[in-house]
């Protein structure tokens, strides 16, 4: 094994996933605010009443802040991609080569055209052309998420490429299958609904403060009712593609669904936790130590087979079965880890053996060496891995993760609906005690949204591609000394954007709705 | 009609109040990111080591099978 350079591989993961971070906390307020507005705007439009416009105008604002801010923090993520990840982005080849590139310019000219009529056009345009311009911004902003969500999908469930040894990348052969993946769709639906939950948080949280400061009572009472409503709307569609997530991660990542409920020992008619604190004793996977100190399943019985496997009864396997292997799956019988690393040394064997035939001008043998590559390609990364624990990600980090987003998930479905019940009784302004657990909730509106990247990204450890590449492989040689400090100054670069939108956005929302 | 956008444009600017702070981020951000972090701190790894698409595949190649053993 050549001496890996540990401190490298940290820091680069450590700034990928700090940048990536600081990045999610500008985006899904923009989703979300932009559905709220257009809404806003909608029912101005429909209605001609003024009250609707100032309020449409207020949350623009603040959509505007958060937009200009945030707008292309997400390219950074590229160019750690060619510095710090070289070895990955040429491997993956096509996937964030062009798709990327023309997404990216439609969004942009989409958002440059009607993020300008937006804002701009107020009498200017005709009503209903201003209307279609808001949508459309929102709708640009919402698909220049699809295909970094798509290729982030692709990452977890590679399929539609294929890997061509002469130029060491992965070949697009079936777009339609890459983009209609359902693990892209379901991840695209999950992301976007978790921008639209914190949106209506963000929305409900800052009209309660108005209610509490007894301002602007009647925008902020608009502006409840319709937080509240999407919010419901929302919640119970993030619930909805979360399911179809814990789904999918059965099916293809069955470690990761293992480490988010910390099963070790598969079973059938498998419970699923509602809550659990692990036992910190448990280090190796293969003792008989309990994982757990204490923990509560859901009260149905064998949900997490369900969830799973749609099957009450379905073996559900755990870290100890995915390592050993033995047990059925669709696909037959699941290998041990040291038949998959035994076909991942074959592989990689092989394309050096196709490298010296190449060289060598043998063909034959190439012929040979690119079959056998190929018929054990779907074991790749399992090639670079010496001992079966590094297959298993954080189970802390990921296990309590997990936990936290679902449990908060159900929490904000509560906080909506009796938020709308309150409104509904016309007497919400004088239920302090919810105004304040509104405005307080802003916050895990995002902590929510991280949480899941945390069970998405740490859950995929050690791959950066499902079994094809795990993230040692995918690094660049050079220094750890550079990507600590490009650490450092990124860190400096988000928190000075960070402290500006807080206060810019703190500002606007002190002037209330009557400037706007 | 290009008067017309010139006007909408001129006239959109003058009015901004908050967007004026905000395409002064805006732009002193891009500036960081492009003209200082990109040249300075983020060159392309394959692009300023190798000059064709045939030794980036090489070196890759040898990279991958190199850390395997
Ligand atoms: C309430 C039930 C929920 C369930 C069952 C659920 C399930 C999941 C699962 C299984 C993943 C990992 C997907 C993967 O690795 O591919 C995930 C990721 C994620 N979740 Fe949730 N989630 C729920 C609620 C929420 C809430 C309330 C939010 C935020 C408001 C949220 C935001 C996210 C985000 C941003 C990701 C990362 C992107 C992705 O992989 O889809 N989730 N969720």
């Amino acid at each position: 094994m050549e001496l890996l350079d540990v401190s490298l591989l940290g820091w680069s993961r450590a700034q990928f996933a700090m940048t990536a971070m600081y990045h999610w906390l500008f985006v899904p307020l923009t989703l979300g605010l932009g559905i709220v507005m257009s809404v806003m705007e909608t029912l101005y439009v429909k209605t001609g009443k003024e009250e609707w416009k100032k309020a449409t105008k207020f949350w623009m604002t603040l959509f505007g802040v958060n937009f200009a801010i945030g707008v292309a923090t997400g390219i950074i993520l590229e160019f750690e991609f060619g510095t710090n990840w070289s070895n990955y982005s040429w491997f993956v080849g096509d996937i964030f080569g062009a798709p990327l590139a023309i997404e990216g310019i439609m969004a942009f000219f989409m958002e440059a055209t009607f993020i300008s009529i937006m804002f701009f056009g107020w009498n200017k345009v005709s009503q209903k052309f201003h209307l279609a311009s808001t949508w459309l911004t929102v709708l640009g902003a919402t698909l220049s998420a699809l295909w970094i969500l798509v290729a982030n999908a692709w990452m977890q469930y590679p399929i539609g490429m294929e890997f061509n040894p002469d130029m060491t990348r992965n070949e697009m052969i079936d777009f339609w299958s890459i983009l209609l993946s359902p693990v892209a769709i379901n991840k695209f639906l999950h992301t976007v609904f978790s921008g639209w939950v914190l949106g209506a948080l963000f929305v409900i949280g800052v009209s309660a403060w108005f209610l509490l400061k007894k301002r602007d009572t009647d925008f902020a009472l608009r502006s409840m009712k319709v937080g509240a409503i999407f919010g419901v709307i929302a919640t119970a569609l993030i619930i909805l593609t979360g399911d179809g997530s814990a789904y999918h991660v059965s099916q293809k990542q069955p470690m990761k669904l293992a480490v988010m409920e910390g099963l070790y020992e598969g079973k059938t008619n498998a419970d699923l936790l509602a809550f659990g604190v692990l036992n910190p004793d448990k280090k190796v996977y293969n003792d008989s130590i309990d994982p757990f100190l204490m923990k509560m399943p859901v009260p149905v019985p064998g949900m997490l087979s369900f969830l799973g496997y749609r099957d009450f009864d379905a073996f559900v396997p755990g870290i100890k079965d995915i390592i050993e292997g033995g047990y059925e799956t669709p696909k037959g019988t699941a290998l041990p880890f040291t038949e998959k690393k035994a076909r991942g040394k074959a592989a990689i064997r092989a394309l050096a053996d196709y490298q010296k035939a190449m060289a060598a001008k043998d063909t034959i043998s190439a012929a040979t060496y690119k079959a056998v590559l190929k018929e054990n390609y779907a074991y790749f990364g399992y090639g670079y891995l010496e001992n079966p624990e590094e297959l298993i990600p954080n189970v802390p980090m990921v296990f309590y993760s997990f936990h936290f987003m679902v449990g908060l998930g159900m929490y904000f479905l509560a906080l909506f609906v009796v938020v709308l019940f309150f409104v509904y009784r016309k007497n919400i302004e004088k239920q302090k005690w919810l105004l304040w657990i509104s405005l307080l909730t802003i916050p895990l509106g995002y902590v929510a949204g991280e949480l899941g990247w945390v069970v998405a990204e740490v859950g995929r450890q050690p791959w950066a591609i499902q079994d094809v590449l795990p993230v040692q492989a995918a690094i660049s040689n050079i220094s750890s000394e550079s990507v600590k400090l490009t650490f450092f100054l990124f860190l400096i670069l988000f928190t000075a954007l960070l402290v500006a939108e807080v206060r810019i956005m703190l500002k606007q929302i002190k002037k209330g709705p009557e400037t706007h | 009609m290009f008067n017309k956008l010139y006007i909408f444009y001129r006239d959109g600017f003058k009015n901004m109040t908050v967007g004026k702070t905000l395409w002064l981020i805006v732009l002193i951000k891009l500036f960081i990111m492009f003209a200082i972090l990109k040249v300075f701190f983020f060159p392309d790894y394959l692009n300023t080591n190798f000059d064709s698409d045939e030794s980036k595949a090489n070196h890759v190649r040898q990279e991958l099978i190199n850390k395997s053993n």
